[in-house]
């Protein structure tokens, strides 16, 4: 069973600034054709500032950062018992090529179905922008099945 | 197509679906280099083998991503308010996703018109692999 001496633990912040190359990377792996995410004089006539990021993309913060990886390695979750379960953002300012993001989690809640055989633990997330702006916000559901 | 207004859209009203082609080994491993989701399990089929997993199989998050240009091909981005899926299956290689999305509900929240709009991804079997919702606001 995961400790539920985790809930309220924040993990360390994970910063991510935002390239253009890495946007790009992303475009192409998600099949993304809209100029918008790949074209800066797009994105431009668009309104941004350079080019967005995708809707999902800030979830490579942790990932990036190693803050995703200690989490399950602290919960002692295994990644062949991991699942992801549900995702979520809600959105506040745009954040773009150049901006650099700031992603802080705390785990929000530790529980368990179906007597012990899958356990969820939920983490929710704020992003803000080197302007101390409030980008997003993430809810991330992680499923360990026994 | 011109982009949707909140006048323009009924609820009932479907989204253009997308249908990426079915999921291949590349494309697993460029989402995870993109993503920044290394996790073996999905690139590498020993270590899936040994997670007692017949073969690779499709990160979460990129199914999340084709929901979202769904999204983003319909409105721009500037509109999306919130983005939320739940993960209800594997999406195995060889699975050609339909990614649909139907709006259900005009609403009024924070000041702003919007649409709340119900996400669907299946497979060519018609297994759900994600349901979702959004919430756009329209001008």
């Amino acid at each position: 069973m995961i400790d539920k001496k985790w809930i309220g633990h924040e993990l360390p912040a994970s910063v991510l600034p935002i390239e253009r190359s890495r946007l790009q990377f992303f475009a192409k792996a998600i099949g993304e054709t809209d100029p918008v995410y790949t074209d800066v004089a797009a994105a431009r006539d668009a309104g941004y500032p350079d080019l967005p990021a995708p809707p999902t993309f800030l979830f490579a913060a942790e990932l990036d950062s190693g803050a995703s990886e200690q989490l399950l390695a602290d919960l002692q979750i295994p990644i062949a018992k991991l699942l992801h379960g549900e995702q979520g953002f809600s959105f506040h300012v745009a954040a773009c090529a150049g901006d650099t993001v700031t992603v802080r989690s705390t785990i929000s809640d530790i529980y368990d179905k179906k007597n012990g055989a899958l356990e969820f633990v939920v983490k929710t997330a704020r992003a803000t922008n080197q302007h101390g702006e409030l980008v997003a916000e993430l809810r991330t559901v992680i499923v360990c099945r026994h | 197509m011109n982009p949707p207004t909140f006048d323009s859209v009924q609820v009932g009203d479907a989204l253009p679906p997308l249908q990426p082609p079915p999921v291949d080994r590349t494309t697993l491993a460029l989402f995870a280099g993109a993503s920044g989701d290394h996790n073996p399990i999905h690139i590498d089929i020993d270590v899936a083998r040994r997670a007692g997993m017949p073969d690779v199989f499709a990160q979460g998050m990129l199914g999340m991503a084709w929901l979202g240009r769904l999204l983003t091909a319909w409105a721009p981005q500037s509109r999306l308010r919130r983005f939320d899926a739940r993960f209800q299956g594997i999406t195995h290689l060889g699975n050609a996703m339909r990614c649909s999305g139907t709006v259900v509900e005009k609403l009024e929240q924070a000041g702003e018109r919007c649409v709340r709009i119900e996400l669907l991804s299946a497979n060519q079997f018609g297994q759900t692999k994600i349901v979702g919702e959004a919430l756009v606001a329209l001008p």
